[in-house]
């Protein structure tokens, strides 16, 4: 469980102050991943960066399973550390050493004795799939090699959280992939709880259950992906959601159709059965303007806009928003004639 | 041409001359790197990018070890002639020799150790420092473990350095193939002493790089492919 609580965090860059962060707060639930996405300079490493305590604050509260990280010093930071397995941003593996070599270091840290190291990063590379490659050296593995080598280092002493910044930037869709399948067995199997930095929102779609938008060094929406999306207008809803025309704004009716609306479905059962339900239900004529289906980590999500034509359309309307389904309709225009 | 001195007497000339450089050469580098290495990674952890940054007392070491950087080796001689006699007993030949060697060493050689280690990608150490790992631990596990090639390359250097400096002594009086290069060669007239000893010196020089670039890729492991 990650808590920050009015993080504010700025820079003096040559002579003129740059606020990387401005009162940021932001909660991670255990055992959920959580993405933070923002364009580049919005503020994302810096907040990494402070949850791994390599900069400090000027002002708020970072909290990892409840106690207070700010302000500790020597071997009580030392042992906070422990708690927080962190991939940086960038190349990060040391290159004197084997993957295996490179996995065992926060276990030296943590003074393990040799014999439990040895079998603790045989486990580790196992999760990332990389045993085969235990004693071979960092410039003689893949990026994304590397990267899952990262990950499994930073899970090496088990901590609760893991921080992952940018792991995927600079990866081809293939490799992006088998990092992302890490980080989200480290969730399922390990349980912990993962903040992931990225500028792609396919690593949002592929494993956040959380999400946090930075812009300008300021939390602009953060929520569940799954709300986020239902929401109208939401950043996260109209970049990871199909596109339903957006050439023709949306009408209250048209010559064709009694109402058009907006439909996001969320889940296997609204997605396969809702539509269909409601048309044979209320006998109205159902038609599919534009949209699609799209999969948010194992969920899938539908936006379509739809014409509904018959007499008990609104009441079909109704009847899905009470089934959970979002709908925005078009607001009624003044003589209810289609522009 | 019968005073060409003939080559079983500079053979006898050479040979001790010879043992004499390279005992100064290597016992001298040994001390600058033993007292060389803490003090560059001293300079490093004191430096802005250092991890901890002291920046007074990093100019107060910086200035110190620049000022005993650049004084001539010459006027070193010189300068540290009497602390030498106090300390081995008398100011000339290859032991004394050493003394003001290892004074131009350890500043040489902390000033290259600085240098290798800053390269060190700053990623890196960052992950390290999320472990939990102590700063010693850091210095011994991150720093200098990753900058093992440079860090090779730079007591190579030193001892290339003082090969120099060494053969700068026998001017005056500091044994070696310096003395023998000007003492018996220049100073006597004696061109085939002169030039033995400047071809030993370049075979020398260059027989210590060659175990450097060795060395170095002895303790490089980045390139090395899998140890099965
Ligand atoms: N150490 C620093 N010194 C001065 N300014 C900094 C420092 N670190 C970050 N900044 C500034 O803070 C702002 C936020 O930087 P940050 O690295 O957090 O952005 P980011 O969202 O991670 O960007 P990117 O996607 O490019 O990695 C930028 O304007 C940057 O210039
Ligand atoms: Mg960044």
């Amino acid at each position: 469980m990650i808590t920050v609580e009015n993080l504010s965090k700025s820079f003096t860059q040559n002579g003129s102050r740059v606020t990387a962060l401005d009162n940021v707060s932001l909660d991670v639930p255990d055992g959920a991943v959580c993405g933070v996405v923002g364009t580049s300079g919005a503020g994302k490493s810096t907040l990494a960066r402070c949850i791994s305590l390599l900069e400090k604050p000027d002002s708020g509260s970072i909290r990892v399973d409840g106690t207070d990280l700010v302000g500790l010093d020597g071997s009580r930071l030392r042992a906070a550390r422990r708690r927080i397995g962190v991939v940086p941003q960038g190349d990060s593996l040391l290159r004197q050493r084997t993957a295996a070599g490179n996995v065992a270091l926060p276990l030296e840290s943590a003074k393990v004795p040799a014999a439990q190291r040895r079998s603790r990063v045989a486990e580790l590379l196992d999760l990332v799939g990389l045993s085969d490659k235990a004693s071979v050296y960092p410039d003689h593995l893949s990026g994304g090699q590397r990267q899952r080598v990262a990950v499994a280092r930073a899970l090496a002493a088990k901590p609760s959280v893991l921080l992952a910044d940018e792991p995927t930037s600079a990866l081809d869709p293939a490799t992006t992939d088998s990092v992302l399948t890490v980080l989200d067995r480290a969730r399922s199997e390990l349980g912990v709880t993962v903040l992931v930095v990225t500028h792609d929102m396919a690593v949002v779609r592929r494993i956040a259950d959380d999400v946090a938008v930075l812009e300008e060094g300021s939390v602009v929406e953060h929520g569940k992906v799954l709300d986020l999306v239902s929401e109208p207008g939401s950043r996260i809803s109209s970049t990871l959601l199909p596109e339903t025309d957006q050439a023709e704004p949306l009408r209250p009716n048209d010559r064709s159709h009694d109402v058009v609306a907006e439909v996001v479905l969320v889940g296997f059962a609204a997605v396969g059965a809702l539509l269909p339900e409601a048309s044979s239900r209320f006998g109205v004529e159902l038609s599919i303007l534009g949209g699609g289906l799209t999969r948010l980590g194992d969920t899938p999500v539908a936006k379509f806009r739809v014409g509904l034509s018959g007499e008990r359309s609104e009441s079909a309307l109704k009847w899905m928003i009470e089934r959970d389904a979002h709908v925005r309709r078009a607001p009624v225009s003044v003589d209810g004639v289609a522009a | 041409m019968s005073e060409v001195t003939p080559w079983s007497e500079v053979l006898e000339l050479a040979r001790p001359a010879t043992v004499q450089t390279i005992y100064m050469v290597l016992v001298s580098t040994l001390i600058g790197v033993v007292g060389g290495l803490p003090l560059g990674v001293w300079l490093h952890m004191t430096s802005p990018v250092g991890l901890s940054p002291r920046p007074v007392l990093h100019r107060i070491i910086s200035a110190v070890v620049d000022v005993v950087r650049s004084i001539p080796f010459v006027v070193l001689l010189v300068v540290v002639a009497s602390f030498t006699r106090i300390l081995v007993g008398k100011a000339i030949g290859s032991t004394a020799t050493i003394v003001p060697l290892a004074i131009a060493a350890i500043p040489f050689f902390a000033r290259l150790a600085a240098n290798a280690l800053r390269e060190v990608n700053s990623t890196v150490v960052e992950a390290a420092v999320t472990t939990g790992a102590s700063k010693m631990r850091i210095v011994r596990t991150v720093l200098l473990s990753e900058a093992r090639a440079a860090l090779v390359g730079a007591v190579g250097v030193t001892m290339l350095a003082l090969i120099g400096y060494a053969a700068m002594a026998g001017a005056i009086g500091g044994g070696g193939l310096g003395s023998m290069a000007i003492q018996n060669g220049y100073y006597a007239y004696d061109d085939r002493v002169l030039y033995s000893a400047v071809v030993l010196l370049g075979v020398l020089a260059w027989g210590m790089q060659l175990l450097t670039d060795w060395v170095t890729k002895l303790v490089d492991r980045r390139r090395a492919l899998a140890n099965v």
